[in-house]
C-alpha cells in the first residue's frame, strides 16, 4: 500500500491502559464487518504465523466469540471475547479472557476490557482501541 | 520476595523516583526533598524498586546512592514493543483483507 495510514500506540501505565489508533483505507461499514464477522476476523486477527480459528460467534450484547489462536505447530490457545455493549458501526465494548475448548473462562489468567471506536476520517475509517486490565 | 515490575512502575511516586535517578544517582534524603511524603515512604518505594531490580544501590562512604538499572528498564520497553508489533502485524493483515474486499466489490 503506497499511502501512509495513521498509527498511534501509547501505553498509560498509571491506568494500565493501552490506546491504539489506526486508520484504514475503507469505509466504516466494511471495517465494522472486519471486526465483527468471524469469517473475516479469522483472516487477520492473529499475527502470522499464528491464526485464529472460530468455534462460535454470537455478536450481540451478552454474546461471545469463542476462538482458538492456532500456532505453527498446531498448538491451541483458547480465547473468549464477551460483548458488553454494541452500537452498530460506531463502537463496541468487550471483555477478553483466556479459556478452554469448551468455552470456560480461566479466572487465573488476566482479562482485559476493550473499547473499540469507529469513526470516519475522510474516505477512510479511523479506529480507536482502548484496552485495560 | 519476587515482585512484578509492572506493579512497581504502576505507582506514580515510583515513576517519579525513576525519572529523577535516571538523570543522576541520588541518596534517599535528596530524593525525599522532591516529594511531600516522608523519608520512610520514599525508602519503602526504593525498597520495592530495588526488589524489582529496577534500581541498584551504590555505597559512597556512609551514603547510599540509588541509580537506575538500565537493562531492567529496557525489559519493559521490549515487552511494550512486542505488544506494539502484534497490533502492527494484525493491522497490516487487516489492510490486506480490506484491499481484497475492495477488489471483490468492484
Amino acid at each position: 500500500m503506497s499511502m501512509t495510514l495513521f498509527f498511534d500506540f501509547t501505553v498509560d501505565k498509571t491506568k494500565n491502559t493501552i490506546n491504539i489508533k489506526r486508520e484504514f483505507a475503507a469505509d466504516r461499514p466494511t471495517v465494522w464487518d472486519c471486526y465483527t464477522k468471524s469469517e473475516i476476523l479469522d483472516q487477520w486477527w492473529m499475527p502470522l504465523p499464528w491464526r485464529s480459528r472460530t468455534k462460535s460467534m454470537d455478536f450481540r450484547e451478552g454474546g461471545k466469540w469463542h476462538y482458538a489462536a492456532v500456532g505453527p505447530n498446531g498448538e491451541e490457545h483458547w480465547s473468549i471475547t464477551s460483548y458488553v455493549k454494541i452500537e452498530p458501526q460506531k463502537l463496541f465494548l468487550a471483555n477478553d479472557a483466556f479459556g478452554d475448548a469448551s468455552g470456560n473462562i480461566n479466572p487465573q489468567m488476566p482479562q482485559s476490557k476493550w473499547t473499540m471506536n469507529f469513526s470516519d476520517s475522510g474516505k477512510n475509517t479511523q479506529n480507536t482501541h482502548s484496552g485495560n486490565r | 520476595m519476587r515482585r512484578d515490575i509492572f506493579q512497581a512502575i504502576a505507582d506514580p511516586t515510583r515513576r517519579a523516583i525513576l525519572v529523577l535517578i535516571a538523570a543522576q544517582a541520588m541518596t534517599p534524603n535528596s530524593l525525599a526533598e522532591h516529594f511531600d511524603t516522608t523519608r520512610q515512604a520514599v525508602s519503602k518505594h526504593l525498597r520495592i524498586l530495588t526488589e524489582c531490580e529496577l534500581v541498584k544501590q551504590e555505597y559512597q562512604g556512609r551514603e547510599i546512592y540509588y541509580q537506575i538499572e538500565i537493562n531492567k528498564m529496557k525489559e519493559i520497553d521490549k515487552w511494550i514493543e512486542q505488544f506494539r508489533k502484534i497490533w502492527e502485524t494484525r493491522f497490516n493483515q487487516l489492510d490486506k483483507v480490506l484491499s481484497t474486499l475492495k477488489k471483490q466489490k468492484k
